[in-house]
């Protein structure tokens, strides 16, 4: 079934004005280590509406993944959520938005939420699964713990989710341990037991970076047909360009803890405003281009966390640097209408 | 001249079960495979997990002794067969054929400094003088770009592109005739991924080099390589130049995987050729053409034969049964 994108056709200015399901506001994780404080996520801000994909993208320690984590209230000691928002909608507009920041990690309401209002899927399902439990047990736990399902509905519950994600034989599958299924068959499974409670938000960190091409198609496919069967607000992270370009309506660029950028996709891909946005876009091979040519290339590496540069985190790297500005004060963002955002001197405010 | 010719390679792995570890049945990773690199030029070897990519490419270095067929290598204008080569008899022409790792963190040894890691073939080969192999040291610390102060560095103080630049540079230290990339950029960040794309194009015209370029992504294969070859379930299903291939694939396989391929461009999203189920076990490999069931051309007798590796034009084999009456989609 070919994805239609369907919010594509609705104006932007009506899907803005409706209400988001998530708001992350000014979020900083930080994390605190003997050699010093690690900012992973450094004042990220994002809305998230149903029925739409927003593509958080960025290399090896932007972030991205620590953004998700902070948003489920998972974050590993020693990092913690330093302050910022993050607003989960009432459900069905009845109660107001909670923030997710303000409740305990670990308690009641917190448990709530995760896996009933806002689910995740990881990248390499292996990890994510006990090797002690069948499939079905594992997605019958999910449900009962949100649900008084007995036992008998849960297991039927459990073979129609299997059912829902493609999985052939969802009734022999069901008693099957993880390590006997294929690389793509667990990334379906993880995708089941993340719909086990019929979750508003889900978030897929990396849901295809350990799987080989056509199995990444099935499962985007299936992700994307999931999202418009159920209104799915989904938050897709990852590394992939073309992953975003297929599948995000917006799309969050992320560079050393910061959103340098942020757009529709069309915005993102055909007119991008950040350098290192741009730049991420020049360098990546692309399957259009000619046999045997060159890349531009970005110069230098990520730098290592604790040798976060001064000023926008991006200047040393820089094609467009601009020497007294862009290292002495971190840029601002700005908003340039439609949601667009983008966070460089280049385009106004002053250090 | 074909730095390496590769005959009907096969290797198999026994499946031994019970106390007795009896052999049960056999694995054909590698079941008669033949292509040719030509000298300066970059064949790419591409297909999914388990299709068998890895253990051709262990084969031609000899890490596993493969089952039959032939390895026919040309080393100073004489062909020898590695295949049936002894280990020992094997030493003479290792030299010849270096390796660049996936990983550049496993790759290194942690406890040795830079020079030593670069320079240790050079040793190993009889490059006795310290001030020979300095010399030689910093050449190849200049050819991958990395500066000559880094030579008493170790490797935790390099990021994962700098390694793989390390990783280059040994493999380039004996000036071997065939340097054997498996995955070379795959575990790098993208924007690091194409120095390293550039460095190994530069190097290849710089220098002559032949590279055997074993990857999964095929957006990295078309930007480095002459030719590429397709491999699904231990057999290889296409072999084209690269213009050729990913703009008028000829076999289903071939289109299919390229469609499967995320395009960085929204305007391009959309229309995919999604493959029903999964790869074939190789161990339990269907009958006739392996890739049949998943495949939306098949017909009765895709079935039951499989096809051969046949000629279709210049420089082009395929094997498919209907190759030349399908029209197949590539991309630009």
């Amino acid at each position: 079934m070919p994805r239609t994108h369907m919010a594509e056709s609705i104006a932007p200015a009506v899907q803005s004005a409706a209400a988001p399901i998530l708001s992350v506001r000014e979020l900083k994780t930080y994390f605190h280590l003997p050699e010093g404080i690690v900012r992973a996520v450094d004042g990220v801000s994002f809305d998230v509406h149903p029925g739409r994909t927003i593509g958080i993208v960025g290399e090896s320690g932007c972030g991205k993944s620590i953004t998700a984590r902070s948003i489920l209230g998972i974050v590993d000691r020693p990092g913690r959520i330093e302050s910022g928002e993050i607003w989960l909608g009432g459900a069905d507009g009845q109660s107001g938005p909670v923030d997710v920041v303000s409740l305990a990690p670990n308690g009641a309401q917190m448990r709530a939420i995760r896996g009933k209002e806002i689910a995740l899927i990881f990248q390499e399902p292996m990890s994510s699964f006990s090797h002690y439990y069948t499939v079905g047990n594992q997605i019958m736990e999910a449900i009962r713990e949100h649900s008084d399902a007995s036992k008998q509905e849960a297991h039927a519950r459990a073979i129609e989710l299997l059912r829902t994600v493609g999985i052939p034989q969802p009734e022999r599958r069901v008693e099957e341990y993880p390590f006997q299924l294929s690389g793509g068959l667990r990334q379906r499974v993880m995708i089941a037991m993340a719909l086990a409670c019929d979750p508003r938000v889900l978030i897929a960190d990396e849901p295809t970076t350990a799987l080989d091409v056509t199995t990444q198609a099935q499962i985007l496919d299936l992700l994307g047909g999931l999202q418009e069967q159920r209104g799915l607000a989904l938050i897709l992270i990852t590394h992939d360009m073309g992953v975003i370009a297929e599948m995000a309506d917006d799309v969050v660029v992320m560079y050393l803890g910061r959103a340098v950028e942020k757009g529709s996709v069309n915005d993102i891909f055909h007119a991008p405003k950040h350098p290192y946005t741009r730049a991420l876009l020049r360098s990546i091979p692309s399957i259009t281009g000619a046999p045997r040519t060159k890349l531009a290339t970005l110069g230098g590496s990520i730098p290592h966390p604790f040798n976060r540069p001064a000023g926008c985190p991006f200047h040393p790297r820089c094609p467009d640097v601009m020497a007294g500005v862009c290292d002495s004060a971190v840029p601002p963002v700005l908003a340039e209408g439609h949601g667009r955002e983008v966070s460089c001197f280049l385009y106004g405010g002053k250090p | 001249m074909n730095v390496l010719e590769v005959v009907n390679l096969r290797k198999h792995f026994p499946i031994r079960r019970g106390f007795l570890r009896r052999t049960v049945g056999q694995v054909k990773a590698v079941d008669g495979v033949s292509f040719h690199i030509r000298k300066g030029e970059t064949l790419a070897l591409v297909g999914e997990s388990g299709c068998g990519k890895t253990t051709v490419s262990r084969c031609i270095l000899r890490a596993l002794s493969p089952t039959s067929g032939e390895i026919r290598f040309t080393v100073d204008g004489k062909q020898v067969d590695l295949a049936g080569l002894s280990k020992r008899e094997l030493k003479r022409y290792r030299r010849h054929m270096q390796m660049v790792f996936q990983d550049p963190f496993s790759s290194l040894n942690p406890r040795m400094g830079i020079a030593d890691i670069i320079g240790e073939p050079l040793l190993v080969n009889g490059m006795r003088r310290v001030e020979e192999r300095r010399k030689r040291v910093a050449e190849l610390l200049d050819m991958v770009q990395l500066p000559r102060a880094f030579r008493n560095r170790f490797p935790h103080a390099f990021s994962g592109g700098q390694r793989q630049r390390i990783g280059i540079a040994r493999a380039l230290a004996l000036n071997p005739s065939l340097i054997v990339a498996d995955e070379p950029v795959s575990a790098l960040d993208v924007s690091v991924q194409a120095q390293i794309l550039n460095l190994m194009l530069d190097l290849q015209d710089r220098l002559g080099l032949t590279y055997l370029f074993v990857a999964h992504d095929l957006s990295v294969v078309k930007h480095v390589s002459d030719r590429v070859a397709v491999m699904y379930v231990g057999r290889i299903v296409e072999v084209a130049d690269t213009r050729a291939l990913y703009e008028s694939p000829k076999h289903p396989y071939t289109e299919a995987l390229l469609s499967a391929v995320p395009k960085p461009d929204p305007r391009l999203a959309g229309e995919r050729v999604i493959l029903e189920r999964e790869v074939a076990d190789p161990g339990r490999p269907p009958p006739g053409c392996h890739f049949h069931p998943r495949c939306r051309y098949a017909q009765e007798r895709c079935r039951i034969e499989a096809p051969p590796l046949e000629q279709v034009g210049e420089n082009r084999w395929v094997s498919c049964h209907r190759a030349r009456e399908l029209s197949l989609r590539g991309v630009g």
